[in-house]
Order: C-alpha cells, then structure tokens, then sequence
C-alpha cells in the first residue's frame, strides 16, 4: 500500500438510456444504471477478484474501464492521467498498458484470421514500426510463453480447442506487455479441468511480469484461489471490499454471506451440515434501483434507516464495508431467513 | 519403459521443431464444399465456356459483326439458315449479317455489363454498407435514409432518361447500372454488419485499439465476404437481364454493336417469317448463361454458410 495505486477508480457511473419501441423522438429515455458509483483502488502487480452473480454490473465495469461503455466518474492512471472521456486518440497510448482477455474464447478471435495474425495485431496497432519478421519472432515467443506450439502460428482459431483459444487470448492481451489486464470471466466457459491450467498460467504470468489482474467471476472459490484482494458488486454497487483471507473469512456484508454460503463444498458431510442463507425474490430492475441500501429488498436484517440513506463504503482501511449494520448474521436472523423467504 | 518415454520425448520434441502447420481456412473449407457439389461445378464449366467463347470466338468467326452478305441480303429466310458451307454456322440476320460473330460480339457487351454492375456494387456496396452499419447512430440513419432515397426513384425510368439524354453510349450504360446496382447490397451489408458488430472479436479489437477504418476493412468485411460473394453472383444476371431490357426496347448499345437483348429483339421481331435461327442462338447463349450463375450462386451460398442450408 505504499506505492502509488496503478488505477484509483471513485464513482464510476455507467448508465444507458433505453428507447421502447413506439417512443416519440422526443420522449426522454429511461435510464438503465449498470453501474451506480463504484470506487476502488488497484495496486501495481495486485489481483482484485470481482464477484457478484449475473447482472451486477461487473462486465460493465469491465468494459467501462478499458473504455468500451460510456461511463463518468473518475479512473486515475498510475501517471495522474484521467481515463474516462478520453478521446479516442488519447486513449490510444494507454490501451497498451490495459488489456482485456473475455469471456468466451472462441468468439474473441476473428474466425477469418491466422492466430499469428490474431496475436500480433495489438502489436502492429501500437508499435506499426516493427518489421515482419520482429513481430513472427515476438508472437512466436509469446505462444511459447503461455504454452502453444510456435508452429501452430499459420492455424485458424476453429482448430483449436477452448483452452487454447483462451491462451490464444491470453497471448494477445500480454503481447504489448500491459500492465493490468482485465479478465472477464476468462474460465466460466471452459472445463473445470481447463480452468485450473488457464488460471494457473494467468497466476505464473502475473508472478514473472509483475501485472495487476482485474478479474470477474461469478465462482467464488475461483476468484478465492488468484485474488489478493476480493470486491463484492451487487445491482452495480460495491458492497464489500477486503483482503481475500479477510473477506472469506469474516465477511461482514449480510449479502456477501449469503453469497459464500451457497459455495458448494466438496465434502458430502460438511455440504450437509451448512445452512444456505436463502436471498427472497428475484434481482431488483437496474432501471428503478430500490432507494437507500440496493439490498435492502433482499436482507435478511433490513430496517427502515436502509431504505432512507445509501450507505457509505466504511470500515478499516482494508475491510471495507457498505451496510448500515454490518457484521456477521446471528442465528435468530439466519434462521428467519430461512423460516420466511419472503420478508415484508 | 524407458523406451515408451524416449519416444514420447522425442515425438514432442519433433513436433515442436516440426516446420509450421499450414491452417485449414474457412476458405479452404468453403472450396472443398465447393468443388463437390456437382451442378455447381457444371455451370462453372459451362460459365468458363461462353467466357471463352466471347473472348476467343471471333477468331473462329468467317465473317466480321459488322460486314453484310450480299448474297443472302434480302432472302435470310431462304439462304441465310444456319451452314457450315457459307461461313453464317448460326445463320445470318435479315441484312445478312453472320449470327455467330454478332453472339460472339453480343456475349462479351452482356458479360462485360454483368460483371460491371456486380462489381460496382460488391466494392461500392459493401464499403458503403459496412461503414454505415459499424458507425451506426445518425450516421447510419442518413446513409441508409440516402438509399432508400435513391431506391425509391423507378431506376428504369432514370436509365432511360439518361441514355436518352446523353445519347445512347455505352459508357453511360455502364454508369446508369453502376448506380443503381449496389444499392440493395449496401442494404444487405448493413444488415450483416449489424450482427457482426456486438461479436466480441469486434469488441476486442476496440479494446486493442485498432481504428475503426481497420476494424472495418480486416474484421467486418473479411466475415462479409461470404454473403458479398453469393449475392453478387446472382447479381450477374440480374444485371445482364436489365441490360436486355433496356436493349430489348432499343435504347441499349449502338448499332452496329449488338448484345443478347438486341439479338433476342431481332430475333423475335422476324421469327414469324421462318427465320427461328436469329432467336434461337442468342437466346440459347442467354438462358445457359443465366442459369449457370444462378447455380454457381447456390453452390457457393451452400458452399460458404453449410449450416444455413
């Protein structure tokens, strides 16, 4: 924490405006807010794990922050440079520095190109001045690298397998030695077998380049394994924020609970034993966010000051907090939870 | 044992020595698919033919399109039938002027206008389509509200006009069917580039950086091509088809230049006299021709999208 953080992010806003079918040109659009003020803070050569389950705005997140969704807020850069509204041009020379590996490997790679061709555009995009054969001896080394073989380069990405489209990926976004790399869900298509070998090459990457990993899953024991520290999104918001250990530990967020209560356990006996913490209902529309707490619908210890003020993301430097009442469930409010899985 | 891991060892080792792989492209792909597919592979034989024809078949030919037979002049029907003796092997026309230089000579105008129009329209059309399409928002409003525009206006009626105008050239043939040719294209390129764009090899080139002309020119239209390449095969014809109209009702190419359309409308303005000669053999020439671009056409849409059968 004594260095100055790669990428401090306050109050990124990510909203759409939605037209329905029908609307005058006039109508003012309703708003969609993906991403309603998330602030966190990433250390050079740091993982940040970022967990919620579908439609908190995570990949939103994601895309915001290597400017591929509008967003407002602040995202400062190592060097005191602010991210977001950018122009295309100026955003140029810091997309080699943020790269970007997705979700479904096969579908990241143009089907009509060579995997060399594939692997060596971020190069020729940002360094047009290297020579054909500089770029063929770079890409072959970085197949190498993350474990391709160098003579596969002339191949088309339906040859491959999941895995390797995924190292494919995973070549293209390190070619340009970036600092951060932003994984979006980068194993939640591929076996859980393929998953081990993807996420222990991105872990041996990081430890030999020194890069800072933001990377989005929704499987908890996933993120627990290469994250140093682990962020909690629900309906677009930061609900917690701490030390993997930490935060796995003693989570203090009631929906953070609930979350790592439903991790399965591989253990029959002990899968038994644990209480899921059921959460009522479904996800609040990110078009009318519920006023106050966003998971104030859903809590199991929601009260009336949760639906007057948003709480703030407080705690010890950190473990960070935003709950009005934070700290670990009690019995009696785990067993209403699960007595009534409807609260009024 | 050993031996088994000696081997496996040095297997590894060879492959990863080994020379690079050539990959097996969706082209490579689509090809093969291609050459199996045996009406498609017919009417490109028969396709090769009258291009050869039209390219070569004027040193074959006795007579010159252009020069009269004095002595069939005036009694086609009688002497002007279809004869190796004479040199007319397609017969002659009602001034006598030999068929089979006149088809040669008609072919390559029809090609020459197909191939023309299609290609205005896949170059024109597909940039043009692509382009508005990826930019999207206003900028895709105006360009497509431009075409509908421009579609909106009975093109035939304009083909005629300016070739009344401008006299009847073949250059201003050529312009008119370019200019209305890639209209449709543009529309069917748009379309298809709005499903390529969300993709996420799209997304992921934004990420990288590449500028959109580049996303454009290395990412959407490599995967347009397919499409692009069928429609313009039907095309074709539909191309030579308006040019036979627009000849069919006097106003195409200058005599004594002919093509299919002006053939096909002397043949059939004499063949109550006997003469069917003067039809048949450009009109023959036409519908093979047509019918081997419709086929090559569903070869390759059957060829490039095998799931979209």
């Amino acid at each position: 924490m004594t260095a100055k953080p790669l990428l401090d992010v306050s109050d990124l806003r990510v909203t759409f405006p939605i037209r329905r079918e029908g609307d005058m040109p006039w109508t003012p659009p309703r708003l969609l807010h993906a991403v309603g003020g998330v602030d966190f803070t990433l250390n050079p050569g740091e993982t940040l794990g970022i967990v919620g389950e579908s439609g908190s705005g995570k990949s939103t997140l994601a895309r915001a922050l290597i400017g591929l969704a509008p967003a407002t807020g602040r995202a400062i850069w190592q060097d005191g440079t602010e991210l977001i509204g950018l122009s295309a041009r100026q955003m140029l020379k810091y997309r080699a520095d943020i790269q970007m590996v997705f979700q479904d490997p096969l579908a990241s790679l143009n089907p009509r190109m060579t995997v060399g061709q594939i692997i060596a555009e971020p190069l020729t995009t940002h360094h047009p001045g290297l020579s054909r054969d500089q770029v063929k001896t770079r890409v072959k080394q970085m197949m190498e690298r993350v474990g391709l073989l160098p003579n596969q380069i002339n191949r088309y990405p339906h040859e491959f397998s999941g895995g390797q489209c995924q190292r494919i990926g995973i070549a293209r976004a390190l070619i340009v030695e970036p600092k951060l790399i932003i994984c979006d869900e980068p194993v939640s298509a591929l076996d859980v077998s393929i998953q081990a070998q993807v996420i222990n090459l991105l872990a041996d990457l990081q430890r030999d380049l020194g890069l800072a990993l933001i990377f989005i899953a929704h499987d908890l024991s996933v993120v627990k394994h290469i994250s140093d520290r682990v962020l909690v999104m629900y309906l677009g918001r930061v609900m917690e924020i701490a030390q993997a250990n930490s935060l796995y530990a003693t989570p203090q967020h009631p929906y953070t609970q609930a979350l790592l209560s439903a991790v399965p356990v591989p253990d029959p006996e002990l899968e038994r034993a644990k209480t899921i913490i059921p959460l009522a209902g479904e996800l609040p529309s990110p078009m009318a966010p519920p006023s106050g707490c966003v998971f104030r619908t859903r809590c199991p210890r929601a009260q009336e000051a949760c639906a007057a003020t948003p709480p703030a993301l407080l705690g010890e430097a950190q473990h960070l907090t935003a709950c009005h009442f934070p700290g670990p469930l009690t019995p009696q409010e785990i067993a209403r939870a699960v007595a009534e899985p409807q609260p009024a | 044992m050993t031996m088994i891991e000696h081997d496996k060892i040095k297997g590894m080792s060879d492959r990863m020595a080994a020379a690079e792989v050539r990959g097996r492209s969706p082209w490579a792909d689509a090809r093969r698919r291609f050459l199996r597919n045996r009406a498609a592979m017919v009417a490109l034989f028969v396709l090769a033919g009258v291009i050869l024809f039209a390219l070569f078949g004027s040193h074959f030919a006795a007579w010159s399109y252009d020069s009269i037979d004095f002595s069939v002049m005036g009694s086609a029907a009688t002497q002007g039938a279809p004869s190796m003796a004479n040199g007319h092997y397609f017969g002659t026309d009602d001034l006598g002027r030999d068929i089979f230089a006149r088809t040669v000579q008609g072919t390559q105008i029809s090609l020459m206008v197909g191939i023309v129009g299609a290609g205005v329209a896949v170059i024109v059309g597909t940039l043009y389509g692509a382009t508005s399409g990826y930019v999207g928002g206003r900028t895709d409003q105006v360009m497509m509200r431009l075409v509908d525009i421009l579609m909106s206006i009975p093109y035939m009626f304009v083909l005629i006009l300016l070739l009344v105008i401008f006299g009847r050239r073949i250059e201003m043939l050529f312009l008119g069917i370019g200019l209305i040719s890639w209209l449709e294209m543009s529309r069917i390129v748009r379309g298809q580039t709005l499903t390529l764009k969300n993709r996420e090899f799209i997304e992921a080139a934004r990420a990288i950086g590449v500028p959109s002309w580049r996303i454009i020119i290395r990412h959407i239209v490599p995967n347009l091509l397919g499409v692009v390449a069928v429609y313009a095969t039907l095309l074709v014809p539909l191309m030579i088809l308006t040019e036979s109209f627009i000849s069919f009702l006097g106003l195409g190419v200058q005599e004594p230049l002919t093509s299919w359309g002006a053939l096909i409308s002397e043949g059939a303005g004499t063949m109550r006299y006997g003469t069917i000669w003067q039809l048949a053999f450009p009109l023959g020439f036409f519908c093979v021709t047509l019918f081997a671009f419709f086929f090559i056409g569903d070869g390759l849409r059957d060829a490039l999208d095998p799931k979209d059968r």
